[in-house]
């Protein structure tokens, strides 16, 4: 019973990781460094309580939610693709953006500085393993990675993807169409990791102010740790929800201050890059616009 | 003015100019959207910051943390390399400042008291960088990735840190320092009265100063610009790649750091869990749109000051979050005239030489 009540608390955390993680993966394997996952799932987060809340129903909040990261996608692709805009940069200021413009929108639909009304859900009511497998976004969640994994191994848009990311110029020169490979990728990426979000707000049944909490950078550090490769990094994400539940039930134990437990990600991501255990090497083209 | 002059120049300058023009027509419909009159409010903004001398403190107090962040970043990118890590060498330094604060005897003389705190918040902030510095220097680790993840480490070690051992009860900040306060420009100046601003300005613009002075009077500097320009040819020419990019990061790191210093010694007296507030990302804007030159950086780290202060000012108007979708827009906006300026310049000036050939 511990144990189902463990994987159930582990699966809830690990699904927003699961589809930001899923869509870091997308857009930097097509080489666009992709710092603005957590804005994606902010975006989608406000967009969920938004349609959720104009139409009462939990699959318009999902639709709303997605089309608010494939618009965040377009935007970031827009300014790195067509503009050539550093890439970094541009990540950060979406960052920026998304956290401004989801205040300023709470302010004017629902006359509130940190939360919306509540707002319709998925599956039954609770924290326990029955609510969560009626959720479809959980089971949408695990399969985020496998079937990534066979879009970027096993589909002719993935070996184009991975061309565009390792070597623009040799893909380009094989007559594959370098920048629109990257848009789709981007808005991909977009519409993916905001599903993260959407799946925050229908659990939580409301937006409240900044709620994905970094979440995004977590699974930017689970792309890193699991580099690049769709199933490793689903296990980086399955890790560090595992971690985050296990410092949750120990609370009361108080054997590791909770910071301590929260930073395992981001030293893990250090010690991977740093290349001490494995060297996680990125796409080679990563953050280099085509000429 | 030399054609080679004049195509920098406009280089530099244009992108921030559209930047500037797609913000106001951004304002606009964000105004629009909520029923008030654009005008009305932009008046308000410059009314709240730049019309009266509370409104100028606050705007450099604000500008004070930012020059810090702004040239930290700046200077990093003339080595080619890119310090996301603003926000946590700017808190580290901070902390660093409040603890030799509170760890001096009260009456030791302030000079001297603001110095050691200084020196602490350099040397906090120089090691927060140095982790980074070091692990691009000697792995080859990605300094964007690494600093990503040390903001989070060191804002969870601080946190551990204040919340466990030293806060006062009921709170997230830790006691007042005995020695090191910095003197409000209130203090000698009455008009500025209730403002944050104090004479940690005046340590910025010293550094500002400094910085300008190694990096286009020193032969050290200029190495660094070579190595940021092509770190091949600076190889080649003798240069120690790997060792200008770790001391870049350390510096870069001290300079963050010592931003710390405008908030714990010179507004509020002691360190407070999450004082930093996002001035270490905004760095990253500072040093975009100042164009990584010292002088630039503070002339954007004024601009920022001034719309975050004009949040405020608009807030009985517009929510004040519309200033931080501005923000957004300005950074999206110059990362994205960038390449485009450079190319149209370029061909301009081509056009200039072949037309003067001829």
């Amino acid at each position: 019973m511990t144990l189902l009540l463990f994987l159930s608390q582990a699966i809830r955390i690990a699904v927003p990781y699961l589809f930001a993680a899923g869509g870091g993966v997308l857009a930097e394997r097509a080489g666009i460094v992709s710092l603005s996952l957590e804005g994606y799932m902010l975006g989608g987060a406000f967009g969920a309580a938004i349609g959720a809340h104009v139409t009462g129903s939990a699959w318009a909040g999902l639709a709303a939610g997605v089309a608010c990261g494939a618009l965040l996608g377009s935007l970031h692709a827009l300014c790195t693709i067509r503009f050539r805009a550093d890439q970094i940069v541009t990540g950060v200021a979406i960052n920026l953006f998304v956290v401004g413009i989801t205040r300023f929108f709470l302010q004017l639909a629902f006359d509130s500085s940190s939360n919306s009304p509540r707002v319709a859900g998925f599956g039954g009511e609770g924290a326990g393993a029955w609510a969560l497998a009626a959720n479809p976004l959980v089971w949408l969640g695990i399969l985020t990675m496998p079937v990534l994994g066979v879009v970027i191994y096993r589909t002719t848009f993935g070996l184009r993807a991975r061309a565009v990311g390792e070597h623009p110029a040799a893909a380009e020169s094989l007559g594959i169409r370098v920048s629109a490979v990257r848009y789709a990728a981007v808005i991909g990426s977009g519409a993916l990791a905001s599903l993260g979000g959407v799946y925050l707000t229908l659990d939580q049944h409301q937006f409240t102010d900044s709620m994905t909490a970094g979440r995004g950078f977590i699974a930017l550090a689970a792309v890193i740790f699991g580099r690049w490769d769709p199933k490793r990094a689903g296990i980086a994400c399955l890790l560090f929800a595992a971690a985050e539940t296990l410092q949750i039930q120990l609370q009361g134990a108080q054997l590791i201050p909770s910071q301590f437990v929260a930073m395992i990600p981001y030293v893990l991501t250090i010690v991977a890059v740093a290349g001490v255990v494995g060297r996680s090497t990125p796409p080679a083209a990563l953050g280099r616009a085509a000429d | 003015m030399t054609p080679e002059r004049r195509t920098a120049l406009e280089e530099a300058l244009l992108p921030p100019l559209v930047a500037l023009a797609v913000a106001l027509v951004a304002g606009d419909l964000l105004i629009l959207t909520y029923g008030e009159a654009p005008g009305a409010v932009w008046r308000l903004m410059l009314e709240g910051t730049w019309g009266n001398a509370y409104g100028i403190g606050q705007v450099l107090y604000k500008a004070t943390a930012l020059a810090f962040t702004g040239l930290a970043v700046a200077l990093t990118l003339r080595v080619g390399l890119f310090n996301i890590g603003a926000e946590g060498q700017l808190a580290a330094g901070g902390f660093a400042a409040g603890l030799v604060g509170l760890a001096l005897p009260a009456g030791t003389p302030m000079l001297l008291a603001v110095a050691l705190c200084v020196a602490g918040a350099a040397v906090a902030g120089g090691i927060t960088g140095a982790v980074p510095g070091v692990l691009r220097a000697k792995f080859g680790a990605h300094e964007v990735i690494v600093t990503i993840m040390m903001n989070f480490i060191v804002l969870a070690v601080l946190n551990y840190i204040v919340s466990a051992h030293l806060h006062v009860p009921e709170t997230l900040h830790t006691p007042s320092i005995n020695a090191g306060a910095v003197p409000r420009l209130a203090d000698s100046i009455a008009a500025f009265h209730g403002s944050a601003a104090n004479w940690t300005v005046l340590i910025a613009g010293a550094t500002i100063g400094a910085v300008a002075w190694f990096l286009f009077r020193t032969r050290a500097g200029f190495e660094w610009r070579a190595v940021g320009l092509q770190p091949g040819a600076a190889e080649y020419g003798g240069v120690q790649v790997g060792r200008v990019w770790r001391n870049a990061m350390i510096l870069s790191g001290a300079i963050a750091g010592i931003g710390g210093v405008n908030f714990v010694l010179g507004y509020k007296g002691y360190y407070e869990d999450g004082f930093a507030g996002g001035a270490g990302f905004l760095g990253i804007a500072v040093a975009l749109v100042g164009r990584n030159h010292p002088l630039g950086v503070a002339i954007a780290a004024l601009f920022f000051a001034t719309l975050s202060q004009g949040g405020l000012a608009i807030n009985a108007m517009v929510p004040k979050q519309m200033v931080e979708v501005l923000q957004g827009i300005v950074i999206l906006a110059v990362a994205a005239s960038v390449p485009e300026v450079r190319a149209l310049v370029r061909a301009a000036a081509g056009k200039r030489r072949a037309a003067e050939a001829s």
